[in-house]
């Protein structure tokens, strides 16, 4: 029997179709991770899908809705891959949960597609015995067929249909063949499966020695071990190559996210800017245009500008893991990070958050180990991303001369950077241990990475997953962020006098930021700095336009009367602690949007925010007398 | 005979394998019993860590932990620490073909 991709229906079981109700008809896909589970769901349903979160967890629920023929649709739920269906991880116990219709909100699926990897069948089949003993109709799909086939493996689908008492479809997901089979029994007719004598589920060898006397029944030949697979780990996990070709990734992330993304970003910042100010033309001067142009505006250009940065991370990401690369780099990765009490797993997020906190609150999505994932949330934006380093620009020019220190490689001021960098890393990392040794220790469930072979990755699977990240962003940190900089704007530019909005400083942000001097005054603040550690709530760069606008000076003086301006209001004290208060503190609203809707509510971002605060508070103190002590 | 000479070159001043941890780059063991807690052990045998299994040791990170184990095709890593933990019948260790390092 050659393994081409073909259908079987189920010779002897009984066929019946579908309920068609009233509501549409729901399908789970359930399958272990890495067999191909998520890029069937995408082939079916293309860009009707949508992402949420579970109530109540951080586990993501995928929906979309296939079309079939007439104009009929079907449901499906793409559930966390899972390789049995005993309830230990959170994401098993969603997967098991929906199947059993214990989960809350939740309809039970109608039916459902089990995705197993062919070429693994043997281990995948484990999985078949506790799904088929739900009783719901269920469709075999026996995924990656041209794989089995190239590596000269077999099995026949009708045998397997025999065996397991249930349909069975050889497809190929990612190239689509077989996919008829697919929608032939999502259009209804279905085989219910027939009642098998399935092992003791508890008995893990006993289901084994069943999905081996299975797989032998049905023919399956395993296919060759995958030898490119065995000829790339030969020099990506090289004692010498594997760590200079991951340091070589490592660099093309971080280049790529960090400055490849700069001109796009400022192109997307001139358009919102153009067209910010285009809007604002049409209107006469009244605090309504300001709102519209410098609160909603500005609010809907502060995120639009990390789209491009998302993209490109999503893309490498993408790129990434569907090659299989992923887990090489995180097995790479494990040592360093197992230091800080994190796994391989944390180090692509934790890079990306060099660029900004906030794709890499997204890309922790990798991290399947719950309290691994939320400890890499929460030191992420302790990580110098590229909006503190207008502040840090700033800062460094007004108050650090330029001189040599290390001959011609390395100025002071130069090393003043270097040094903020070095303080925000140490800040993660002692961070990461006082969480991994108490709130976030480890359920010591042992570090598993599966090695998957390496695959080609497909554009469609990477441009839907760039697609969905970014909707994801833009839609619920969108949100959060348009209110809080609409809520901004009005702090800045009421109460009105006269009808006429107040400077700055008399406005309710000002008002706050005097109040706030006393506060501040220990770290070396005066009122000024006050209102911009308030205005730069919103991202951290906009301390530097509000300080601006406080001194009077016009966006296009340039920064050197306001260098000198900060000279004269800011001791060296009160610099230093500024830069430590900048490196510490969580002034990021996206960030802090985006932990929320991650974590799936206010109290991670809450603790976070309060903790980095108090930390950047401490510090400042510290700085301050520190420096004025050195120096006085 | 040359391959046990091998061996024994090898494995020169090294004690026995007793456990997954001790198996060097290219070596195979059967799985005997695991010292672990119940679901972790039980978690490894869904994946096809079974007593009677043939592991064979594969690459590893730099440094040697955690390294890449092979299980009926199927590659997944562990840390040395869970790894010492999973007992090999020592009699079974022998090195595999070199292709399978």
């Amino acid at each position: 029997m050659s393994a081409s991709p073909s259908s079987s229906s189920c010779h002897g079981c009984p066929v019946a179709a579908l309920p068609v109700g009233a509501h549409h008809r729901v399908v789970g896909l359930v399958g272990p991770p890495n067999s191909g589970k998520s890029t069937l769901f995408n082939r079916l349903t293309g860009l009707r899908q949508k992402v949420a979160n579970y109530p109540g967890v951080t586990v993501e629920e995928r929906r979309g809705r296939a079309r079939l023929d007439g104009d009929t649709e079907v449901v499906l739920i793409d559930l966390p891959g899972v390789y049995s269906l005993t309830p230990r991880s959170e994401d098993e116990r969603v997967t098991r949960d929906v199947l059993a219709g214990e989960m809350a909100g939740q309809q039970r699926p109608d039916a459902i597609l089990l995705i197993l990897d062919s070429t693994n069948l043997k281990r995948h089949l484990v999985l078949a015995a506790p799904v088929l003993a739900l009783g719901l109709p269920t469709l075999v799909v026996l995924n990656m067929a041209d794989e089995l086939e190239s590596r000269g493996g077999s099995v026949d689908p009708a045998a397997l249909a025999e065996q397991l008492g249930a349909p069975v479809a050889l497809v190929s997901a990612s190239k689509g063949d077989g996919i008829e089979t697919v929608l032939d029994f999502l259009n209804g007719a279905v085989g219910v499966p027939r009642a098998l004598d399935l092992p003791t589920l508890a008995d893990v060898p006993k289901c084994r020695q069943w999905a081996v006397r299975v797989g032998d029944g049905a023919g399956y030949a395993a296919p060759a071990p995958p030898v490119w697979t065995r000829r790339l780990d030969a020099v990506f996990l090289h004692p010498v190559a594997g760590p200079i070709v991951f340091l070589a990734v490592v660099v093309a992330v971080f280049q790529t996210i960090f400055s490849a993304a700069r001109p796009v970003m400022d192109l997307v910042d001139a358009g919102v800017r153009a067209s910010g100010a285009w809007v604002g033309s049409l209107l006469p001067a009244s605090a309504l245009r300001s709102l519209l142009v410098e609160g909603i505006w500005g609010g809907v250009g502060s995120v639009l500008v990390f789209l491009p940065q998302i993209l490109i991370l999503f893309l490498f990401i993408g790129l990434l893991e569907d090659s299989g690369y992923l887990a090489r780099a995180a097995l790479i990765a494990d040592r360093t990070m197992r230091k800080a009490g994190l796994q391989g797993k944390s180090f692509l997020p934790l890079l990306s958050a060099y660029a900004c906190a906030v794709p890499a609150v997204l890309a922790s999505r990798t991290i399947e180990n719950k309290r691994d994932r939320i400890a890499t949330i929460l030191i992420a934006p302790f990580m110098t991303c590229s909006a503190r380093l207008p502040v840090y620009t700033l800062i460094i020019a007004a108050f650090i001369p330029e001189r040599p220190l290390v001959g011609p490689f390395l100025g002071t001021r130069a090393a003043a950077m270097l040094g903020l960098y070095v303080l925000g890393f140490l800040a993660a990392f002692g961070t990461a241990r006082l969480l991994k040794s108490s709130v976030l220790k480890s359920d010591g469930s042992p570090f598993l990475l599966e090695m998957p072979p390496y695959r080609r990755p497909t554009l469609r699977q990477v441009l839907l997953r760039m697609y969905d990240r970014s909707k994801i962003f833009l839609r619920r940190a969108g949100t959060v962020i348009l209110g809080v900089a609409v809520v901004l704007w009005v702090l800045a530019h009421l109460p009105l006098s006269a009808g006429q909005m107040p400077q700055v400083s008399n406005s309710v942000a000002g008002t706050l930021g005097r109040a706030l001097e006393p506060l501040v005054r220990p770290l070396g603040f005066d009122w000024k700095i006050a209102i911009g550690l308030v205005t730069s709530l919103a991202a951290r760069e906009v301390i530097v336009g509000t300080l601006g606008t406080l001194y009077g000076m016009d966006h296009a003086a340039g920064t050197a009367g306001l260098q000198a301006a900060l000279r004269h209001d800011l001791t060296p004290g009160g610099a230093v602690a500024l830069l430590v208060f900048f490196a510490f503190a969580m002034q990021c609203l996206s960030t802090v949007a985006v932990v929320r809707r991650e974590t799936n509510g206010w109290r991670w971002p809450a603790v976070q925010f309060a903790y980095m605060t108090l930390l950047a508070y401490s510090g400042a103190l510290v700085a301050n007398r520190v420096v004025t002590l050195l120096l006085g | 005979m040359r391959i046990v000479l091998n061996k024994s070159d090898r494995r020169a001043g090294l004690p026995a394998p007793e456990t997954l941890a001790d198996l060097l780059a290219g070596e195979s063991g059967v799985l005997t019993d695991m010292d672990l807690p119940e679901p972790d052990a039980r978690r490894l045998m869904e994946l096809g860590f079974l007593p009677g299994s043939v592991i064979v040791a594969a690459r590893s990170a730099p440094g040697g932990d955690p390294r890449v184990y092979r299980v009926e095709g199927t590659e997944f890593a562990l840390r040395g620490e869970t790894a010492k933990h999973i007992r090999l019948d020592a009699s079974s260790v022998v090195r595999a073909a070199e292709e399978g390092r």
